[in-house]
């Protein structure tokens, strides 16, 4: 015999409600896309590293050209394939994801990670007042 | 030796999916078929515990209140540690869950020069009890940001705050650090305190070592070998909706974060860790002190046959006033 029983089951259903909310709020929301779509560039089709290096990396590549840009007046950065760039978030990053919202917000967003600090000095693309 | 046992078992756990993955590449194994049995035993485990409480009938009322109970008019109850109302318990309860309140109570005696045994109060226990716990709370609240989509508000405000000090790039979380603490200070003290020690078997220590190797696994990728987080939401998501895919990370370690969370799933019902809901099961605590007002019935009650005096009297009156014997009443 289960003493308490409308206690322990509503309980257990709070629990079973907290513990599967991805199931049912993903199913609700109706939001989840099978693959995220990023708007990539067309002319370009490699970054200045690898595809997976610069998807899990790429905080680290622009906080080391930031330091290197800013804090020691270096200005070149050479690539995967040799190739030397300009260190510039405007000018080499942004020439060819010209868009903010298609492509930095969107795993951004996915992943609930708010835009870092990029944007406090420097201009966004195509958004209205920018310079680029 | 239970220490020994503790991190002996749980480098066995780190080596398993560390060989399997590093080695073997079982990435269907270790991404899918041992979260799904994780989270099944998880789940079921919870259930059947708490079916086994439930079922527990309690004898008597013996709720242990440190505080006056309710009583005469004039004389003041002590609500918070003695009540004798549903919702009374319910915010004793809801204080002892989430701020340990009686662990605020925990004092450690001392002998003194001259044989006098003095009694401090001892917040450390406390205080590392709700650096740990509310750590982990926060821990996992801020893991929903890789399984629900669209990402709720609270989730980001959270994850945001945690990160505050904007320290390295992702910034370093501040639960992640007091987590350790916590866990560093509630291992040393089974430690070092001989009291503690002397009771403390290697199903103590192991929770902690095991809780203990997931945030680090949890930082190492986060700030060393950092891992595409894109592709382990899509990864997570997809496990949920019943739509598993071979996850598209490499990272070995990511592997080894992933297991030992699923053996701590498959654990936390079968070990102390289920305290979780236990708490929730104690007589002690989630019964009203009002013995003095309701009879607690004892559900293994039973009519009992009884033969009383009167009874008895009745049976055998004749025979008591023929042998001269007393009887209370005449007939």
């Amino acid at each position: 015999m289960v003493y308490d029983k409308g206690k322990v089951i509503t309980g257990l259903v709070v629990f079973l409600i907290i513990l599967l909310s991805p199931l049912w709020y993903n199913a609700l929301s109706g939001k989840v896309e099978p693959s995220l779509k990023l708007s990539m560039p067309k002319e370009e089709k490699s970054c200045i590293e690898e595809r997976m290096f610069m998807r899990s990396n790429h905080m680290d590549l622009l906080i080391k050209w930031r330091d290197d840009a800013v804090r020691k007046g270096i200005r070149t950065y050479k690539g995967l394939d040799g190739k030397v760039y300009r260190i510039s978030l405007t000018g080499t990053c942004l020439s060819c994801h010209i868009d903010k919202a298609g492509f930095c917000d969107r795993c951004h967003g996915y992943s609930g990670v708010k835009t870092p600090k990029c944007w406090d000095c420097h201009n966004i693309p195509k958004e209205e007042g920018s310079k680029v | 030796m239970p220490v020994l046992y503790a991190s002996l078992l749980t480098l066995f756990l780190i080596l398993i999916p560390g060989i399997g993955i590093g080695l073997f590449n079982m990435k269907a194994l270790f991404g899918i078929v041992v979260l799904y049995g994780a989270f099944l035993i998880f789940i079921s485990g919870v259930i059947y515990r708490v079916i086994i409480w439930a079922k527990s009938p309690v004898p008597f009322s013996i709720p242990t209140v440190c505080g006056q109970a309710k009583s005469l008019p004039w004389i003041r109850q002590n609500k918070i540690e003695s009540p004798h109302t549903s919702w009374g318990v319910i915010k004793r309860m809801l204080l002892e869950v989430l701020f340990f309140r009686s662990l605020l109570r925990n004092e450690k005696g001392r002998l003194k020069t001259g044989g006098r045994l003095l009694f401090y109060r001892n917040l450390l226990l406390w205080f590392g009890g709700v650096l740990f716990h509310w750590s982990l709370f926060i821990i996992i609240i801020r893991h929903l940001r890789l399984f629900l989509e669209p990402v709720p508000s609270f989730v980001e405000f959270i994850y945001g705050l945690d990160g505050l000090f904007e320290l390295f790039t992702p910034p370093l979380l501040i639960t992640d650090l007091l987590i350790l603490l916590g866990i560093i200070y509630l291992f040393f003290r089974r430690l070092f305190d001989p009291q503690t020690r002397y009771i403390s078997i290697s199903t103590d220590y192991f929770p902690l070592m095991l809780i203990f190797a997931i945030v680090i696994t949890g930082l190492l990728i986060r700030h060393v070998q950092k891992v595409d987080i894109m592709g382990i939401k899509a990864f997570l998501i997809g496990l949920f909706s019943f739509n598993p895919s071979l996850p598209k990370e490499s990272n070995t370690i990511f592997y080894i974060h992933l297991f030992l969370v699923a053996t701590l799933l498959s654990y936390l019902p079968f070990s102390k860790l289920i305290h979780m809901a236990g708490v929730f099961f104690s007589p002690t605590r989630n019964l009203k002190n009002s013995s003095r007002m309701e009879r607690h019935i004892n559900p293994w009650d039973y009519p009992v046959l009884v033969h009383t005096y009167e009874e008895w009297e009745d049976e055998f009156r004749a025979a008591m006033k023929d042998v001269g014997l007393p009887v209370e009443k005449e007939n």
